[in-house]
């Protein structure tokens, strides 16, 4: 369980010092689902502080590992989810994706992770990061682990306003159609032009294009679209989420819970409130939270976050016109592999550019899936290719998931997980 | 403080036109809180709970808690826009409202910004001569209430000199409703008159529709009212100040009129008036400044992205506009006649704010005259000199026991009147006041009649005058008895008992 899911029996704690031994008097409802179907929550995984971060690096506990490269970062902010279930320590996770942080981490550990529609899966209990992007999802080894455990968590939950009352398809038995049906012919498979190839680094593009080729073998028809407006996501997500985190942030203050730092002297509230926080909150926290402040400020909001909302709906609209011609969409997962720890840490900009094809999905409340495609030649560490489907049809990306996966696992001989390296204490 | 320099009121009518503005925050008294699920202590039900006993992790801001817009509250805000004669927006939507305050759970207030639910109304509102004056209501929004503090240590119970601070968090997310005035002119003299005759006029509107329990003294009904001077001939509004905390009819009515004095003192001095939230004090009568507030203020409001935007189907609407009670105007016409009460009579009740309490104590099983009389009389009496409003002040249905009592002869007017003492004090109901104080009418003929003979003893002159036929003399004794009696005798009834004695 992602550690930014509240649970009853264990700390939660966001990855932040400021939640340090926090315990909730409540489950999340992913959370409470999963335990009535009998699944037993082994621990809380880690995660950068508060969701905000690629690499699991912001963890105010300390960094975790990629299971194929102890050297290089497991993705984020889930990046102990990932882990996990690469490392045969769990056989599924829970993760949250707000632009990315399910879908980016399965990319850079061959595992397979899904951001579900917005609405499809409960937010109740899970520690907000940006209220209109952050959607809870699996991240397991196998297309149809994903099926199973989004059946349990998934539909709708009167504690979140935002939960689509809708009856959802089972996603396992659309898993299962995939891997077993011929799924891919005439598949029209939608890759954006205006990506550019430049971004990339060779081992990605080289394995998307030959998972590309392969489906292309299964009798499913490649077509380039336009999406004009993807380029401006990362700018226009780096408004509304700081904005929004800043809001959800605020409740940190060390009165009802939590950390409290009490300056010397004879303190105010506001004095124990800033103490707190300055002592709670990691860089990136803070980093954030200053930008949302400063974007919601009366005088900015209309060129900031008004602007932001505009960028998102024509971002909608992209898709609209992409899923009028195709059935999905095809990027790979993240622009680079796994990269070093420590690499990326002073560059937020860089830091922030890995979300460059996972961030649209959820500006437009569209679901994702991310699915191993293979090694990169060049440096060795797995990468992954992203689906995405319009809003509700996130069966359509377990069906195509499952059939890509089958015909790569086929390609392969064997699970791409079979090739990382065994770990000590891992078990197959 | 410093005692703020006056003006004459009617010397600065001579000078200034006042404008008003008010905004009434109402409580809705639903069952369950506007986002949680936890019990709403402005229901009477949960009234008074202690602190920190009616939460949800939502009114605590716990990690990972959603809220939930209550559908009652919303019906109610549809049913109290519609009764002011608003717009019901098609779609609203609710925002935060960003400021750090350790009485606010999540240190965002959820509030309507830019998308109320009604707009657009207007409110008739009648004086104490039965003069109809049209308020405008510029908006009526939803939002949820903030926990309250309270300040120890120090020594006059304000943040300022206080040790620490304790917050009951019972009143987070009850739900309110807020209406805004437009700028409401030529009140002139009778602006303080306008203030508390809105306030009324706000108060029946809610209690008719029974969406709020509607006492101010509770705090279910808080007004702020807004007051700005200008020069006589100016176009240009003046600077305007917002009294918070005014909680009484007679307190806003106060608080107006010492706005307008204040201001034209500073005006006519040539000083000017600082945009600022002031503080209306009970006991002094006075104002204070509280916070400095200007437009400038920064929210950092934006769309709350946890809700979706309130759409009330036109169904819905038609179907509580339809469910709409009798107005105010026209229910007291009724009841004016219902009751047989003449203009006089009838405009105490209403300028006493006592309407309904009069209706409940009918109710409970008084004479419409009886009910009047306790209420416009010995109630309202004891609430000007405790400085408290009347309606309220006693449970109707304790008025109608006490005038029962009076009715089967147990009580005298004056002994009902120590009674209802004794009920206001909070020393039970009135026939636990009888009890306990010993209050009954002496019915025991024997014990009159041996004082009687006391009397008679003591002035042997006064029997034989009786005999002779002056029965005026009489009066010389029953003064007596009731003395003896310690008044608690029936006056009537000694009278008789003296005179059967002479003729014995």
């Amino acid at each position: 369980m992602k550690d930014v899911l509240v649970t009853t029996d264990m700390p939660s704690t966001s990855g932040s010092r400021i939640l340090e031994g926090y315990m909730s008097p409540f489950d999340a409802t992913v959370v409470a689902r999963s335990r009535a179907a009998g699944l037993v929550p082994l621990g809380k995984t880690n995660m950068d502080e508060f969701a905000m971060g690629s690499s699991t690096e912001f963890s105010a506990y300390g960094p975790t590992r990629n299971p194929w490269d102890l050297e290089r970062i497991p993705g984020g902010s889930g990046g102990g989810s990932a882990a996990a279930v690469a490392a045969f320590e769990a056989p599924l996770a829970l993760g949250s994706d707000t632009g990315g942080s399910i879908r980016q981490p399965a990319h850079v550990t061959g595992t397979v992770g899904i951001k579900p529609t917005y609405g499809g899966v409960s937010r109740y209990g899970a520690i907000a990061l940006a209220s209109s992007l952050d959607q809870v999802g699996p991240v397991t080894r196998t297309v149809l682990d994903a099926g199973l455990l989004h059946d349990v968590i998934g539909g709708h939950d009167p504690k979140d306003s935002t939960s689509l009352a809708k009856e959802w398809p089972s996603f396992a038995d659309a898993a299962r159609v995939g891997a077993s049906g011929r799924v891919l012919e005439g598949l029209r498979v939608g890759v954006i032009k205006e990506l550019p190839d430049s971004g990339f680094q060779d081992g990605v593009a080289t394995s998307f294009r030959a998972s590309l080729a392969l489906m292309q073998a299964q009798g499913a028809e490649i077509v380039e679209i336009s999406a004009p407006h993807f380029e401006y996501g990362v700018a226009a997500y780096y408004l509304i989420l700081p904005a929004e985190a800043s809001s959800n942030l605020a409740k940190f203050d060390s009165v009802r819970f939590g950390l409290r730092v009490t300056p010397d002297g004879n303190p105010t509230v506001e004095d124990v409130m800033s103490a707190t926080r300055e002592v709670g909150f990691g860089p990136e926290v803070k980093r954030r939270i200053i930008l949302g402040t400063y974007a919601l400020s009366a005088g900015y909001y209309d060129a900031y976050y008004g602007s932001a909302q505009k960028v998102r709906t024509l971002i909608q609209r992209d898709f609209d016109a992409a899923f009028a011609q195709v059935d999905v969409i095809a990027t790979p997962s993240a622009p680079t592999t796994a990269f070093r720890i420590g690499e990326k840490i002073d560059d937020p900009l860089q830091m922030y550019l890995n979300d460059l094809t996972t961030i649209p999905a959820n500006l437009a409340g569209v679901p994702g899936i991310s699915i191993p495609s293979g090694l990169a030649a060049e440096d060795g560490p797995p990468v992954g290719i992203q689906f995405l489907a319009p809003a509700h049809e996130d069966a359509r990306l377990y069906r195509v998931g499952a059939a890509l996966e089958a015909v790569l696992v086929d390609s392969w001989g064997e699970p791409l997980l079979a090739r990382a390296p065994q770990l000590l204490g891992g078990t197959r | 403080m410093a005692t703020a320099k006056l003006m004459d009121f009617d010397k600065a009518l001579e000078m200034f036109e006042p404008v008003l503005g008010f905004e009434v925050h109402v409580e809705l008294n639903t069952r369950t809180k506007m986002f949680s699920d936890a019990p709403n202590p402005a229901n009477d039900e949960f009234h008074g709970a202690e602190p920190n006993t009616l939460i949800a992790p939502v009114d605590l801001g716990l990690p990972g808690s959603l809220p939930v817009i209550n559908a009652t509250a919303v019906r109610s805000s549809i049913s109290l826009g519609l009764a002011l004669g608003c717009s019901i927006a098609e779609s609203s939507r609710f925002a935060r409202k960003n400021y750090f305050y350790p009485d606010l759970g999540k240190n965002y207030q959820i509030s309507q910004y830019d998308e109320p639910i009604a707009f657009e109304g207007s409110v008739e509102v009648e004086l104490e001569d039965g003069t109809l004056v049209t308020i405008p209501v510029e908006r009526a929004h939803m939002e949820e209430d903030a926990g309250k503090l309270t300040h120890m240590g120090g020594a006059t119970g304000r943040i300022q000199g206080s040790e620490y601070s304790l917050v009951d968090y019972n009143r987070a997310g009850v739900p309110l409703v807020e209406i805004v005035t437009k700028p409401i002119f030529g009140a002139e003299h009778r602006a303080p008159e306008y203030a508390k005759a809105y306030i009324a006029a706000i108060r029946d509107i809610v209690r008719g529709l029974g969406i709020s329990e509607a006492r101010l003294e509770r705090g279910n009904l808080r007004c702020d009212a807004n007051v700005s001077l200008r020069p006589r001939g100016q176009e240009k509004l003046g600077t305007r100040t917002e009294t918070k905390n005014v909680n009484s009819m007679r307190s806003v009515e106060r608080a107006v009129r010492y706005e307008i004095q204040r201001q034209a003192a500073i005006l006519a001095d040539g000083g000017t008036i600082i945009q600022e939230t002031r503080h209306w004090h009970e006991d002094t009568g006075t104002t204070s400044p509280g916070r400095p507030k200007s437009d400038a203020d920064d929210y950092r409001y934006f769309p709350e992205p946890d809700l979706l935007p309130v759409q009330p189907s036109r169904e819905l609407v038609d179907e509580l506009r339809a469910a709409l009670p009798e107005q105010p105007v026209a229910r007291r016409r009724r009841l004016k006649a219902e009751w047989g009460f003449t203009d006089l009579e009838f405009q105490d009740v209403r300028n006493g704010g006592l309407i309904d309490e009069v209706e409940a104590t009918i109710a409970a099983g008084a004479a419409p005259a009886s009910a009047r009389k306790w209420w416009t009389g010995e109630i309202t009496r004891i609430a000007n000199a405790q400085e408290r409003d009347a309606a309220g002040l006693v449970a109707p249905a304790d008025v109608a026991a006490l005038q029962a009592l009076v009715d089967a002869g147990t009580l005298t007017d004056k002994l009902a009147r120590q009674v209802l003492e004794g009920v206001i004090a909070g020393e039970g109901s009135p026939q636990e006041v009888v009890d306990s104080r010993g209050l009954a009418v002496v019915s025991d003929d024997g014990a009159l009649i041996a004082a009687i003979d006391d009397a008679f003893a003591a002035q042997p002159d006064v029997l034989a005058k009786i005999k002779d036929g002056k029965v005026q003399a009489a009066g010389a004794v029953i003064g007596a008895v009731m003395k003896a009696m310690k008044g608690q005798a029936d006056a009537a009834r000694v009278r008789e008992l003296i005179l059967e004695r002479a003729a014995g």
